[in-house]
């Protein structure tokens, strides 16, 4: 246990490296289907508004944007300035919460999320191409390497970690989630004919493809999904992040296996568990997309459990709060 | 890229004297711009003002509409540094901690003894002790009875070259993060001047102020827990709090995240509440308490002075500090290093004419189309009147509203600011300059950054230097006499051959 960090400082960390995140993960999906629209076999029926569902928006998006074209749909997740999870605000949000700690976080952070921040305020909208998003992904990638490499593995590193697992796992479920349900809408679907890129894009869009194959081989859907939901190596899968995220929080907590957990650890460690003893056939069983459905509620819950734990301020040590009510405020 | 043609300004310049050569300190930095190829200096400057942008030095600005984008910019930095020589630096250094060190012991005694009211060298009716906020600083006695911790004197020079002071800022004085930042930006745009020249360092200020700061903690207090305490970000000098508490390793609190427990202050962390020792604090004394002070604050710690007057606190400057920081008592600063230290001031003030005495009014009135009329409490250029510059009208309403209220207005004569050569569109020409070196002061002595912060008013023939107002800064070096030179070092001798003859005392 290291020393106690500021409560408004750990709650500004922890959104700083969710929404740096959550904006790499959106160039990643956004690129991949790109990507596919090269490719003639992928390209025919290039469809844009499943990457509208993954980030769960159709609503915002049908209100301006009506037609699902690939202009619109990239302007609205990559630039549009009012929807709170484009690429744009995520950085912007990101930069904002960073300018608010830079005294805990490295100059070389600093310098980056800034530079991510300009990358993304001049961007163009005729130039969101492959390029581009594989230059965000990178500059992305490079702040959470910085944060990785420069800060010591106090509070702030383990609530930035924190933060970064729990949206990981939300956004591998997520595109799993789309991929699966476009794919293969009922269970009864496994092992039919399938399209072998379709399946690829989706590992690509994971960085999971070459992982993939070595522990595989050949893509099947029920493989594909046992990598991503089950697998305990693969950095991006739904198992590792809670894993990771799990040992963060046991960090900020000190080691309390004598006391009771509190509620964070008890939803964060039954979720883990949960994927540490399932299988996929069970998985898949249950329909994949219930599943993950019930997936990102829980996640959400851990998020408001962390938030009444860690980020509200007590004047004195008070009992656990009980269970807190409302959404995880989407911003911090 | 030449210094010449350079034409000079009717004011004394910094680096270039009156026959064109440039001064014996600024010899190697004028050689080095000479070998720079034509634009090559421009770049420089573009790709200097880029790593500050970069590292988003920035300020705020406000009533720019609704882009937030316009909200943010850089202080224009010119990479033409302003340079003095060592044995000068020495002296007005000498003079900052003398004059520091005499405001201090005004402080301390305006609140306790009045000794200096009482023997009638500053008149009682110049002192405000009346005013609410200095009234409830009273009887308090500081740790080490220091009040003025982190102050910024501002200096100019005149025409024969004298440094004067134009100013003293005891409240929360900026700009240091910018003289560290703009040095290390230099350091990249000229290393190898910065090989060739002894520059004393500025790099030390960070644990210079952490130690400032520590040595307030009450003795008993083993590690004492120092945090720098800023309104918030929308504040225009957030930047320079973040980075100060950053580069001391200490956190960054708003008042939010402090309260008053147990008889201390404390603050709010992930595992509950955390006792506060030292508050390097960037408010203004009047926001800092709304129990005190102004009860509308949102940006203060609710009790925070009651904790202050037990000794459980310490807060940097002390509270009640700013009553000495005003340009009224400023007039009679040299009369206090007299009264106090019973010694010459070694730094000279601007003549001052206080309009409160009928004779300087009389006299202020009479030549008003001369004088700089500067009102008594405002900081940051506002509401100056520059005689010469200024139309009928302005100079009418300047004598109106000193007839109205003449206790707060001062005047001074026009001052020639001196030069310094500035890159202005692809050439170098002369722009004025201000100084403020940063002075700080411990339970254990004093300590003055070498150098401080150059402020340079980029619009030709312009006196004002604030960043409000169209100004920029530059790095400012002190230059002692090079221990060796470089032309007595053996050709191709370098770091890794010399190191069979290491052992002895180097």
């Amino acid at each position: 246990m290291t020393a106690p960090m500021l409560a408004r400082v750990a709650n500004t960390v922890y959104w700083m490296s969710r929404y740096v995140e959550r904006a790499e993960n959106t160039a990643r999906f956004i690129d991949v289907n790109l990507q596919l629209t090269l490719d003639r076999t992928g390209g025919i029926n290039a469809q844009w508004m499943p990457l509208v569902s993954i980030a769960g928006a159709e609503k915002a998006f049908i209100e301006r944007y009506k037609e699902p074209t690939r202009d619109n749909v990239l302007h609205f997740l990559t630039l549009d300035p009012d929807y709170p999870n484009s690429i744009f605000s995520c950085v912007a949000a990101a930069r904002e919460n960073a300018r608010t700690v830079r005294e805990t976080i490295t100059t070389e952070m600093w310098e980056q999320v800034n530079e991510l921040y300009h990358v993304m305020r001049n961007a163009q909208p005729e130039f969101l191409s492959h390029h581009f998003y594989r230059g965000a992904k990178r500059t992305a990638m490079l702040f959470t390497a910085i944060t990785d490499n420069a800060m010591s593995r106090t509070l702030g590193w383990d609530f930035a970690q924190l933060g970064r697992m729990l949206e990981r796992a939300d956004n591998t479920s997520r595109i799993l989630d789309v991929k699966y349900f476009l794919l293969l809408p009922t269970p009864e679907d496994v092992g039919s004919n399938l399209d072998v890129i379709q399946w690829r894009a989706l590992l690509h869009s994971t960085d999971a493809l070459e992982m993939y194959r070595q522990t595989y081989g050949p893509i099947t859907p029920r493989n594909v999904a046992d990598f991503l939901v089950l697998n305990r190596d693969f950095p991006r899968s739904m198992a590792f992040c809670l894993y990771r995220a799990a040992r963060a929080l046991t960090r900020i907590r000190g080691d309390d296996a004598h006391h009771s957990p509190n509620l964070v650890r008890r939803r964060l460690g039954q979720l883990q568990s949960d994927l540490e003893y399932a299988t996929i056939d069970e998985v898949i069983g249950q329909g994949m997309h219930e599943y993950l459905d019930g997936f990102q509620t829980r996640l959400n819950q851990i998020g408001d459990a962390v938030n009444a734990a860690f980020f509200q301020p007590r004047d004195r040590e008070e009992a656990e709060p009980s269970e807190p009510k409302g959404t995880p405020a989407a911003t911090s | 890229m030449r210094l010449q043609p350079y034409r000079l300004a009717d004011a004394f310049d910094e680096l270039i004297t009156e026959n064109g050569r440039p001064r014996p300190a600024a010899e190697a930095l004028s050689r080095r711009l000479a070998t720079l190829p034509d634009g090559e200096l421009v770049k420089k400057q573009a790709a200097a003002e880029s790593a500050l942008f970069e590292a988003g030095i920035t300020f705020s600005v406000y009533g720019n509409g609704d882009d937030p984008a316009n909200t943010e910019r850089i202080i224009p930095f010119d990479v033409v540094p302003r340079i003095i020589p060592g044995a000068e630096w020495d002296r007005l250094e000498q003079g900052l901690i003398q004059r520091i060190t005499a405001l201090n012991h005004f402080v301390e005694d305006v609140y306790h003894e009045r000794r200096i009211i009482k023997e009638g060298v500053v008149p009682e009716q110049f002192v405000e002790l009346n005013q609410p906020t200095w009234a409830a600083c009273r009887n308090i006695r500081p740790p080490g009875d220091v009040w003025c911790h982190i102050s910024g004197i501002d200096l100019v020079r005149d025409r024969q070259g004298e440094f004067r002071v134009l100013e003293d800022n005891l409240r929360c004085p900026s700009g240091v993060s910018y003289v560290l930042e703009n040095r290390r930006v230099l350091k990249q745009t000229f290393p190898h001047v910065f090989g060739e020249l002894n520059v004393r360092s500025v790099d030390d200020y960070p644990d210079q102020l952490l130690q400032t700061l520590q040595s307030l903690a009450h003795d008993a207090v083993d590690r004492p827990c120092v945090v720098v305490m800023t309104p918030g970000i929308y504040n225009s000098a957030y930047f320079e709090h973040a980075y100060l508490a950053q580069q001391m390793g200490v956190p960054l609190v708003q008042g939010s995240d402090l309260i008053v427990h147990d008889g201390y202050v404390q603050m709010r962390t992930t595992a509950g509440l955390s006792r506060v020792d030292v508050v390097y604090r960037r408010i203004d004394d009047a926001f800092l308490d709304p129990k005190a002070f102004r009860p509308d604050s949102m940006l203060g710690v609710p009790g925070i002075m009651d904790v202050y007057r037990k000794g459980r606190v310490a807060i940097a400057n002390a509270p009640g500090t700013g009553i000495a920081d005003n340009k009224v008592i400023y007039a009679f600063v040299p009369d206090m290093i007299r009264f106090y230290l019973d010694t010459d001031p070694i730094l000279q003030n601007v003549d001052t004419f206080l309009c409160a005495r009928e004779k300087d009014r009389q006299h202020v009135l009479a030549n008003l189309a001369e004088l700089v009329v500067k009102p008594a409490h405002e900081a940051g250029g506002k509401g100056i009147v520059i005689g010469p510059h200024a139309s009928q009208e302005t100079l009418d309403k300047a004598a109106a509203d000193i007839q109205a209220d003449p206790a707060n207005f001062i005047a001074q004569p026009v001052l020639s600011l001196s030069t310094v050569p500035t890159i202005c569109d692809e050439a170098i020409a002369p722009r004025h300059v201000d100084l403020r070196p940063y002075i700080l002061m411990g339970s254990q002595g004093c300590h003055v950054i070498a150098g401080g912060l150059t402020r340079v008013a980029l619009r030709e023939g312009s006196l004002i230097v604030n960043s409000s107002q169209g100004g920029g800064t530059k790095d400012t070096w002190v230059v002692d006499p090079s221990p060796f030179r470089a032309d007595f070092a053996p050709p191709g001798m370098s770091q890794s051959q010399s190191q069979s003859t290491g052992g002895g005392d180097a």
